[in-house]
């Protein structure tokens, strides 16, 4: 299907250059898209965008139509659909909106294709945190996990392999990523929360929930394990089996003594689950604490001693996307990047790739909320318009610098995956 | 030659279900198989022989024994959760049944009242079931009603993310798929047999027992191949209502899909299909469906 309208599109892109009525009756007899003879721009430049609900806002694709007569299509599906799409679907789409640790898998398929980082206007301004691995101020940031910089470039244009220096193949384009903990209602627990520990804290029985996406609990259970003091991982991203076994060991004793109220998997799961009370420590994202704070319900993204884990996002597209497509996929790229999208994002709670187009886009109060950790000067609203905080409200764990300083690892996909999911469902059985 | 006329119609006639069934159910069904003899790697299928799919999934199974491993462990909860969830639709489908096709007289208020069995699928599966949090929750209706009257003075933890709360989910969704099999089977008997047990001194308790059962037989089977067919497969509710605590078979197949090993995925389902077969034809063994009908 799609490789035929792909040559009706090429074959009315050669008639529109000869301008002869002959060739555009030909270019419309032969089918050619509507049927009717070929004028400049009434092609609709249209780009379907596969990805997580979480960044595929209609504000963002309403305004990218706007600027740059790009419709976007979203298919939207969850963490683990995306990745089996494109393993299994790779012509349903355009534009991957991924993140970075499923590349281990998506790469080595050969189904996504690297942009060029020289037609990307802002490359060089994104954050040294993609490239780098670094903060703007130069302050170094955890490594364990697939952290972005370590799978950003590519050896070549159709290479397999991630290059260690940086190169002009990218993989993903990036353009949000964020720094998870745990999620509290302190109106409940009453105390100050200071570490990860704390949920697996026998206080807490029942009460507690982590996420049941193995690659990603995995990592909050780590997080546990190591604040305990009962193991130090090399890489807790990259478990060895004995560290596998030994992280849910832990696990499962915790969950047979009744710690865990339930696991979840969706936003959704988890904004119940604290809204109702029915957990009161738990993994948790940053907009669904913001969700659960809107229903006037207390929650904190609590900062922990022991740091974050962050994950990250970007763009790359499909393996099948060529010609103009593949302009229109540069095109909306670059848009994305520009600014609007991205002021949009950090008032969400993410942070952009590019932090001085997004800041030309925010008030300075905004910015000093959201990115500085400075009290609100007036009341801070969501991108729809709905108040959020109060005039005076700090943000949970401060400034950017504050936040993303203290990233210990990375969302990641190990070499013992396999073995890992095994023992996922095992602690699911016991 | 007309008796080969009559064969050779009756094949035409099954035909356009025999090719549907032959397209989307035993050639799927055949890949599935083939597929789950397949090794794998982190990103795709590999299409070399290979049993990983099989001695992962019955890894520790002698090893550890006495102590069970996952995957019976698993399926023992699976089949725990599928004979209370069984026998509880029986219970309350045979007697909704027998409600409708012997105290209700007409056949308006019959269909009315079947209709109003099929209310629980008038929502969504997923809303359905989030729909039980605000009432069984720790700070729910039926915990806050208990509390109100003095009943408890600590809420129930046990009433939602628990076996309990799985099996009710079960009922609620799937009692009306053993009502209308057995409510077909009771509506067909001959109301003069009944009258006849009366006559012969038979009591309320044995016409039950000696007449309406046996005779509504394949409507029970039918029903029990339904629910537990579901049942077993089963790993949405059993996720959103056990909190994603409790063990299913289906949630088995599920990780392994989310991890892109379909290879073990596939080697899962087969399982789970030969443990299906054998109920459902030991069910049939109690009961030949063919010849009731």
């Amino acid at each position: 299907m799609t490789k035929s309208s792909k040559l009706d599109r090429s074959i009315s892109r050669r008639a529109m250059l000869k301008g002869t009525a002959g060739a555009v009756g030909l270019a419309a007899g032969s089918g050619a898209i509507t049927g009717f003879p070929y004028i400049h721009g009434a092609e609709p430049k249209v780009l379907r965008y596969l990805g997580t609900a979480v960044n595929e806002g209609d504000e963002i694709s309403k305004k990218c139509l706007e600027d740059t007569g790009i419709k976007i299509e979203y298919i939207t599906a969850t963490t683990d659909d995306v990745t089996k799409r494109v393993i299994t679907q790779p012509n349903s789409f355009d534009v991957l909106d991924t993140e970075y640790f499923s590349l281990r898998k998506l790469v080595p398929s050969g189904n996504i294709f690297a942009l060029d980082a020289k037609k990307i206007k802002e490359f060089d301004n994104i954050t040294p945190v993609f490239t780098k691995g670094q903060l703007p101020n130069g302050k170094k940031i955890g490594d364990q996990g697939t952290a972005p910089w370590k799978v950003l470039y590519l050896e070549g244009a159709n290479s397999k392999t991630f290059s260690k220096t940086p190169t002009e193949f990218v993989t993903l384009i990036p353009t949000v990523y964020n720094a998870d903990t745990l999620g509290i209602r302190p109106d409940l627990i009453k105390r100050p929360i200071s570490s990860w520990t704390e949920l697996l804290n026998p206080e807490f029985k029942g009460k507690a929930s982590i996420l049941n996406i193995p690659s990603i609990g995995i990592m909050d259970a780590a997080m546990v394990v190591e604040a305990s003091g009962q193991h130090t991982y090399a890489d807790k991203g990259n478990m060895t089996k004995p560290e596998i076994d030994l992280t849910m060991k832990i696990m499962t004793e915790a969950k047979k003594a009744g710690q865990f109220r339930a696991f979840w998997k969706d936003f959704n799961e988890s904004v119940n689950l604290m809204a109702s009370g029915e957990t009161v420590i738990q993994s948790m994202w940053s907009p669904a604490v913001t969700k659960v704070r809107s229903m006037g319900i207390a929650c904190t993204f609590q900062p922990l001693k022991e740091g974050y884990r962050s994950w990250a996002s970007g763009f790359c597209v499909s393996k099948a996307v060529s010609g103009p497509k593949l302009d229109w996929a540069y095109e909306f790229v670059n848009w994305y990047l520009s600014g609007w999208a991205g002021a949009y994002l950090n008032r969400q709670g993410y942070y952009s790739a590019v932090l001085s187009t997004a800041k030309a886009n925010m008030t300075a109060d905004e910015w000093g909320y959201w990115m500085e950790g400075k009290a609100a000067v007036n009341d801070i609203k969501a991108p729809d318009g709905t108040i959020l905080e109060k005039a005076g409200a700090k943000r949970d764990g401060g400034s950017y610098d504050d936040r993303m300083g203290a990233v210990a690892c990375w969302n990641a996909v190990m070499d013992e995956n396999d073995y890992m999911v095994r023992k996922w469902n095992e602690f699911i059985a016991a | 030659m007309t008796q080969d006329r009559k064969t050779f119609v009756a094949w035409l006639q099954a035909a356009p279900m025999m090719l549907v069934f032959a397209l989307f159910f035993l050639l799927p069904l055949l890949f599935v198989t083939i597929v789950s003899a397949w090794d794998y790697n982190e990103y795709e299928m590999i299409p070399a022989f290979s049993l990983r799919g099989y001695t992962d999934t019955f890894e520790g199974c002698i090893a550890d024994l006495p102590n069970l491993c996952t995957i019976l462990k698993t399926y023992l909860n699976t089949l725990k959760l599928c004979l209370l969830t069984w026998g509880l639709t029986l219970l309350i489908g045979f007697t909704v049944a027998y409600f409708l096709a012997f105290h209700v007289r007409s056949k308006t208020w019959q269909i009315v009242l079947t209709l109003l069995c099929t209310i629980p699928f008038w929502t969504s599966n997923v809303i359905r079931m989030i729909a039980w949090i605000p009432l069984l929750g720790r700070n729910g209706l039926v915990n806050r009603g208990l509390e109100g009257a003095g009943l408890i003075k600590q809420p129930l933890e046990w009433l939602l993310f628990s076996e309990f709360s799985v099996v009710l989910a079960l009922v609620h969704l799937f009692t009306f798929f053993m009502v209308v099999p057995i409510f077909n089977s009771m509506i067909r008997i001959d109301k003069r047999l009944i009258e006849a047990a009366y006559d012969a001194g038979a009591s309320g308790w044995q016409t039950l027992v000696n007449v309406i059962i046996p005779l509504t037989k394949p409507g029970i089977v039918i029903g029990s191949i339904f629910v537990i067919t579901i049942v077993m497969g089963d790993f949405v509710t059993i996720g959103v209502m056990g909190g994603q605590q409790i063990a299913s078979a289906g949630k088995i197949i599920e990780s392994r899909l989310n991890a892109l090993q379909f290879p073990a995925a596939a080697a899962n389902a087969v399982i789970l299909l030969g443990v299906t077969i054998l109920i459902i034809s030991a069910l049939t063994r109690i009961v030949d469906i063919r010849k009731e009908l």
